[in-house]
């Protein structure tokens, strides 16, 4: 079975998947061309804007005893940490701006205001989740190791206790998100190589010092006798991006429509099947300018997943593009408000606490896939030796 | 000829100021460093990498212009005359690098240095630094480097063989020399194709007059053909018992080089060369060489550079090998590379590059 099975596409031929797969390279060929001294500019433009709010948010917080500079202070603080997590660090680390061939703005060097090393990140996010998003035993995003967020996982008394997870992982989301790349369940199951855990716990530990260090030690103690109140502050700023980047992540592959895979389903997977699959498996939200900038652009969750590395300001005009391709071939494409996305997203979460025989499901079971049986090497189409397939999940 | 970060940091830690900025200030801004928030407020207030500031561009004939730059932090200029420096421009969002010789003599007052460009026929960025280029432009730098050097005490006997824009280091070495008022028995040798296109011919030939001992051939080659080497003999007699400085075109190098060894005096010849080997456009393949462990491998012009390194056993960082993740960016210290999605080539020193859906197009150097 190939992912080209898959219900929601079965209606295509292979050579519809191909002629897909060509308009897709020639969106990201027709951005790639016209990348500029704009984009530059925008994100030379955000970074300034970013910075200069943080360091606001901090002098303001010197007089963080006075409730309305605790409350400017707090916001610019947090406004700032959500800016540098959401629309210049996760992006500037997935490759987006590395064709400014800036050194200070760069996939290779970057490190961001969060618990988890960049190194971690790029690790678990850029590769596993966006290489395997949404396949079952694969993409650790999948609940993160948590939350059993798809029918096909097996359910476990523990489950039970999602909703409470759930509000503590969104509370706690950096703290979260830092132990990602050590798949706490490969640990669980004793396949983790110890010494790479060691490894990664060093790393993590160095810049939990740091993160913690800065914000609930030396800031505190430059504001004197304001030092409980700076503290809460910058714990505050802490708890507004982790609650906001949760939401926003949590919008990503989570409400209805957004599909999961099996193993079986991405083998032999050509790159525009890998497309498709980015299709299937991600939801869009809808909203203006600014929240799109607030979230990092991850409303063009389909587009980020099509084409990761392209620069994010890019994102909703590369949307009208995907849009209409996916009329035009009949390809289903989730979209919706906010609060529905992250409605649907908190549904689930609940639904999925209990076994699946006592709740509905939202999203009706695909009809038995048509079984072609397996195709020989003839039979299938030419692979693009550039692209690799799946040499790299070894080592995963 | 980037620099990205590490040494650079360390090189101005002598300096209290950038001590105290390095160490205490950077547990208040991390992940970042201080001179991230400096620099909003003077550009040239960072030292994460070398910055300068275009002071004023002087236009020196009607195709070379000199660059007064102002370096920001860190950027410490006691270089030797003669050397080169990198700089970074950023045009249509992108940084493009290019190697130029100093042409002022090192320490110069008020801590400016000058770089002379010509601007070449096809060559997009020494026209854009001659012609584009506003005062107040942010550039960046990298650090001062090249053997082609005026040792100081300069030799008694000297011999400078100049073709066009090679002109811009020696130039560096004169001044120097007329500065520290150490100037000695110099013959200089500099062709060009017409007076009005002779770099630096006025002070030239004021040099000239103040320094007796300094004594310049001019050959202007519409007019009087090329300067080939046998005419040494005629210009320069006692040329065997100088020590000669020569730069310029390729071809004029290689002649003098030949002509050098066959007298055997190949010791006393010091070469610059400018031209980029960028010769290899549209080659499929090549030898790649992975800098940190002195590997080689020859390829097609098929097998990813990625490939190649895991074929004699370098360590390459990948992931997806599909070009997405950005796991196996690495730099690429010099060459020539094909992005096989786009079919671009890339030939720009220091480049970043994704090993895993690029290919040779051309000998190239990995930083790795």
């Amino acid at each position: 079975m190939a992912i080209s099975d898959v219900k929601e596409y079965t209606h295509l031929s292979e050579e519809e998947i191909e002629a897909l797969g060509r308009e897709l390279d020639q969106i990201r060929a027709d951005i790639e061309a016209s990348r500029g001294a704009a984009d530059a500019a925008y994100i030379n433009r955000l970074i300034t804007i970013q910075r200069t709010l943080a360091a606001a948010g901090r002098v303001t917080l010197f007089a963080s005893k006075y409730p309305p500079a605790w409350v400017a202070g707090t916001a610019m603080l947090g406004i700032a940490k959500i800016l540098e997590n959401m629309e210049i660090g996760h992006n500037v680390m997935h490759g987006q701006w590395d064709w400014m061939n800036d050194p200070e703005i760069h996939s290779s060097n970057w490190e961001w205001d969060t618990a988890q090393p960049a190194e971690q990140w790029k690790h678990s996010h850029n590769y596993v989740h966006h290489q395997f998003t949404n396949v079952l035993g694969y993409d650790n995003d999948i609940g993160y190791g948590i939350l059993r967020m798809a029918r096909e996982q097996k359910w476990h008394p523990v489950n039970l206790g999602q909703p409470v997870y759930n509000t503590l992982l969104a509370l706690l989301f950096q703290w979260g998100v830092a132990l990602h790349d050590l798949d706490i369940e490969s640990i669980r199951k004793g396949k983790k190589d110890p010494k790479e855990m060691k490894r990664q716990l060093r790393q993590i530990g160095r810049k939990i010092r740091r993160q913690i260090g800065k914000d609930y030690v030396l800031y505190p103690l430059l504001s004197g006798p304001a030092f409980l109140s700076t503290l809460k502050a910058n714990a505050a700023a802490n708890l507004m991006r982790n609650v906001w980047s949760y939401m926003i992540i949590f919008c990503g592959h989570f409400p209805d429509g957004a599909m999961h895979f099996t193993e079986e389903e991405i083998e032999d997977e050509t790159r525009p099947e890998w497309y498709l699959r980015q299709v299937l498996g991600a939801a869009n939200f809808e909203g203006g300018p600014l929240l799109h900038v607030m979230s990092g652009n991850l409303g063009y969750q389909i587009e980020h997943h099509l084409f990761p590395d392209l620069p994010s300001n890019r994102y909703r005009e590369i949307s009208l593009r995907v849009r209409k391709l996916c009329e035009d071939y009949g390809i289903p494409y989730t979209t919706g408000p906010l609060h529905r996305q992250y409605g649907q997203a908190l549904r689930t979460i609940w639904k999925l606490s209990v076994p699946n025989s006592w709740t509905s499901n939202d999203t009706p079971p695909p009809p038995p896939s048509r079984f072609r049986g397996r195709r020989s090497d003839a039979e299938r189409p030419p692979r693009r030796i550039e692209t690799g397939i799946w040499q790299g999940r070894a080592s995963a | 000829m980037t620099n990205w970060g590490g040494g650079l940091l360390s090189s101005v830690k002598d300096r209290d100021w950038h001590r105290v900025r390095g160490r205490a200030a950077k547990l208040l801004t991390t992940p970042l460093h201080p001179d991230d928030y400096l620099s909003l407020i003077n550009p040239l207030w960072s030292a994460r990498e070398l910055r300068g500031r275009i002071e004023r561009v002087v236009p020196e004939t009607e195709d070379a212009a000199t660059l007064v730059i102002k370096p920001g932090w860190g950027a410490k200029f006691d270089y030797k005359p003669g050397q080169y420096i990198g700089i970074g421009v950023e045009v249509e969002g992108r940084y493009h690098w290019r190697s130029y010789s100093l042409s002022s003599p090192p320490s110069m007052k008020g801590r400016l240095f000058t770089i002379t460009v010509r601007a070449m026929p096809e060559g997009f960025l020494s026209e854009h630094l001659v012609r584009g280029l506003a005062p107040g432009t942010i550039v960046r730098l990298a650090a001062p480097a090249g053997e082609f050097v005026l040792p100081n005490p300069p030799p008694p006997k000297m011999l400078f063989l100049v073709g066009g824009s090679g002109i811009t280091p020696v130039m560096s070495m004169l001044r120097t020399l007329d500065r520290r008022d150490t100037m000695p028995d110099v013959v200089m040798a500099y062709s060009s194709p017409t007076p009005e296109r002779m770099i630096f011919r006025t002070e030239l030939l004021e040099l000239a007059e103040r320094h007796p001992v300094l004594r310049l051939h001019e050959q202007h080659t519409e007019t009087q053909g090329m300067l080939t080497v046998d005419a040494l003999d005629r210009i320069c007699p006692d040329w065997r018992e100088r020590e000669t400085w020569a730069c310029g075109p390729g071809p004029m190098l290689d002649a003098a080089e030949d002509f050098w060894e066959e007298a055997g005096l190949s010791d006393q010849l010091h070469l610059e060369r400018f031209s980029l080997e960028i010769d290899s456009e549209g080659a499929e393949g090549g030898t790649i060489t992975f800098r940190n462990s002195g590997k080689t491998i020859e390829v097609d012009g098929a097998t990813t550079l990625l490939e190649a390194g895991e074929k004699v056993g370098v360590g390459m960082p990948y992931g997806c090998r599909m070009g997405i993740c950005h796991t196996c960016t690495i730099t690429m210290a010099s060459g020539r590379i094909r992005d096989l999605r786009s079919g671009e080539e890339h030939f720009e020193p220091n480049e970043s590059i994704q090993t895993c859906v690029t290919v040779a197009a051309g000998d190239c150097t990995l930083d790795i």
